[in-house]
């Protein structure tokens, strides 16, 4: 049975189409559509429900310790507040989830993983938990919104203390308040654009969306489901788990490999990772120059020759073309390499792009 | 959601308009375009094909998924609506208007519904 986020009744209020996701029922669009709601988060913003991500609470005196045991990045030098991306690998190689680190302080850190693997992963951190730490599911109590876009944050000093906003990418502000509410306020994301996710108790979380999407009417601001969050990531070439990555393939595939700290004294997973070098595949992006969209799992041709598959694939809304990510044979790589795609036995052209698709102006 | 009564409707959700010359046009429904949501490409067959009633001759993309589109009959495709290849949204404009192909030396016919009883029947889809 799927769960409903604290905003469900929200999402039915804004006529949200309701789709299983994660184990958890959530809007795929509202009714301005996939396209026009992508667009609002590049030109201006747009309001996601994510209250289904998973959060793990990590405390103890040796909590940065089992942290750097767990995961493949290295968390050691970060500051109070600081965020951190990480791939947390098995010891195959393979990927158990990726995930954000925040540090509140020292000895006190939240863990933030993919919504259908919160049970997994919390079951795989406590089975390979070391030293002395606490570890707590909390993903229950709480709510998360990310609010998306180039006027963000003009968006959100109308309703937060503009004292209270971190200026940093992959900050954080644990003491936030927004419309009143105490909240995390972080600025990350998954759009490829600047923004926000913001924690809060999940009583909390119908309050907060009300007041931004108030605060944002007249910038234009609009709710978005899990389709524009989908394309918006996928331009950005951000991973998504389950797609570019799973229990059997590499975080290098999904172009972890940076998150991956070949100089730490020793972390799960990490023999099997650095026997992966040279790498034999790699992740790739391709723009469609066929007719015709090619999406995840399509089998890919240098004339016969299967050279790999796909992981992602849609229309950019952006680019008003048909763009995929692919994990293929580690020599495919120069853009401009033109290869094909099997979609439902039609051959599609495409061509190897540099990743990622968009990057936005600074 | 409109049903034009001048319209035959097909249980997978495309139309039918008997064109008195012995022609068909044939689409999708309102009811189909805004189950698919944002249509972004539109794949026809060509002229002097033949196609198979409740067999898929096309297909719509939206920007989450694919989907069939199928013929309510058989017989031989005598146009196409190439407008939709550069403007596929127009589907989601104008369904009615927004027509896919035409279909002559038409063989056999599924059965269809009246608009009455296609409302009916998307009533229960909903």
């Amino acid at each position: 049975m799927e769960l409903k986020t604290p905003l469900y009744d929200t999402h039915v209020k804004y006529n949200g189409k309701i789709v299983p996701f994660g184990g958890f029922l959530l809007p795929v669009q509202y009714e301005a559509g996939v396209i026009k709601e992508h667009m609002a988060v590049r030109t201006a913003c747009g309001l996601f429900d994510v209250s289904h991500m998973g959060e793990v609470t990590v405390k103890g005196p040796d909590a940065l310790k089992c942290l750097n045991h767990l995961m493949t990045n290295d968390f050691t030098d970060m500051a109070d507040g600081d965020a951190r991306y990480s791939p947390m690998a098995n010891e195959k190689g393979g990927t158990v989830d990726d995930l954000i680190v925040y540090k509140k302080a020292d000895g006190d850190y939240l863990v933030v993983v993919n919504a259908a693997n919160t049970d997994k992963d919390f079951a795989w951190m406590c089975d390979h938990k070391v030293g002395d730490c606490e570890l707590e599911n909390i993903s229950a109590s709480m709510g998360q919104l990310a609010l998306q876009g180039p006027l963000a944050q003009k968006i959100l000093e109308k309703i937060a203390d503009p004292a209270d906003i971190p200026a940093g990418y992959y900050t954080a502000n644990f003491n936030g308040k927004v419309a009143g509410i105490d909240c995390i306020i972080s600025r990350t994301g998954y759009t490829g654009e600047d923004g926000f996710e913001l924690y809060m108790a999940a009583e909390d979380a119908v309050a907060m969306w009300e007041a931004l999407i108030e605060a944002g009417k007249e910038d234009g601001l609009l709710p978005c489901g899990l389709g524009a969050r989908d394309t918006l990531r996928l331009e950005a070439a951000m991973p998504l788990y389950g797609h570019e990555m799973n229990e059997e393939s590499s975080p290098r595939y999904a172009r972890l490999g940076v998150f991956i700290k070949k100089d730490k004294e020793e972390f799960v997973g990490k023999d099997a990772l650095m026997a992966q070098l040279p790498l034999q595949k790699r992740g790739i992006g391709l723009k469609v120059t066929g007719r015709g969209i090619i999406r995840e799992e399509c089998d890919l041709y240098d004339g016969d020759k299967l050279i790999g598959r796909t992981t992602s694939g849609t229309h950019s809304p952006y680019f008003k073309e048909a763009i995929a990510m692919a994990i293929v044979d580690a020599e495919y790589k120069e853009p401009g390499t033109k290869i094909y795609a099997d979609v439902r036995g039609r051959r599609i052209e495409a061509e190897i792009v540099k990743l990622p698709f968009y990057k936005r102006e600074k | 959601m409109n049903f034009p009564a001048e319209l035959k409707y097909s249980k997978s959700h495309e139309w039918v308009k008997d064109n008195g010359d012995g022609t068909y046009t044939i689409g999708i429904t309102d009811f189909a375009q805004d189950a698919l949501g944002d249509l972004v490409f539109a794949n026809l067959p060509e002229e002097g094909d033949a196609v198979t009633a409740e067999e898929a001759f096309g297909d719509v993309e939206s920007v989450k998924a694919v989907s069939d589109v199928m013929s309510p009959v058989s017989g031989e495709v005598v146009a196409i609506n190439e407008e939709l290849l550069d403007a596929p949204e127009s589907i989601n404009e104008d369904p009615y208007g927004a027509w896919f192909i035409k279909v002559a030396n038409v063989t056999e016919t599924e059965e269809l519904l009246d608009a009455a009883a296609y409302e009916a029947f998307c009533a229960t889809e909903a």
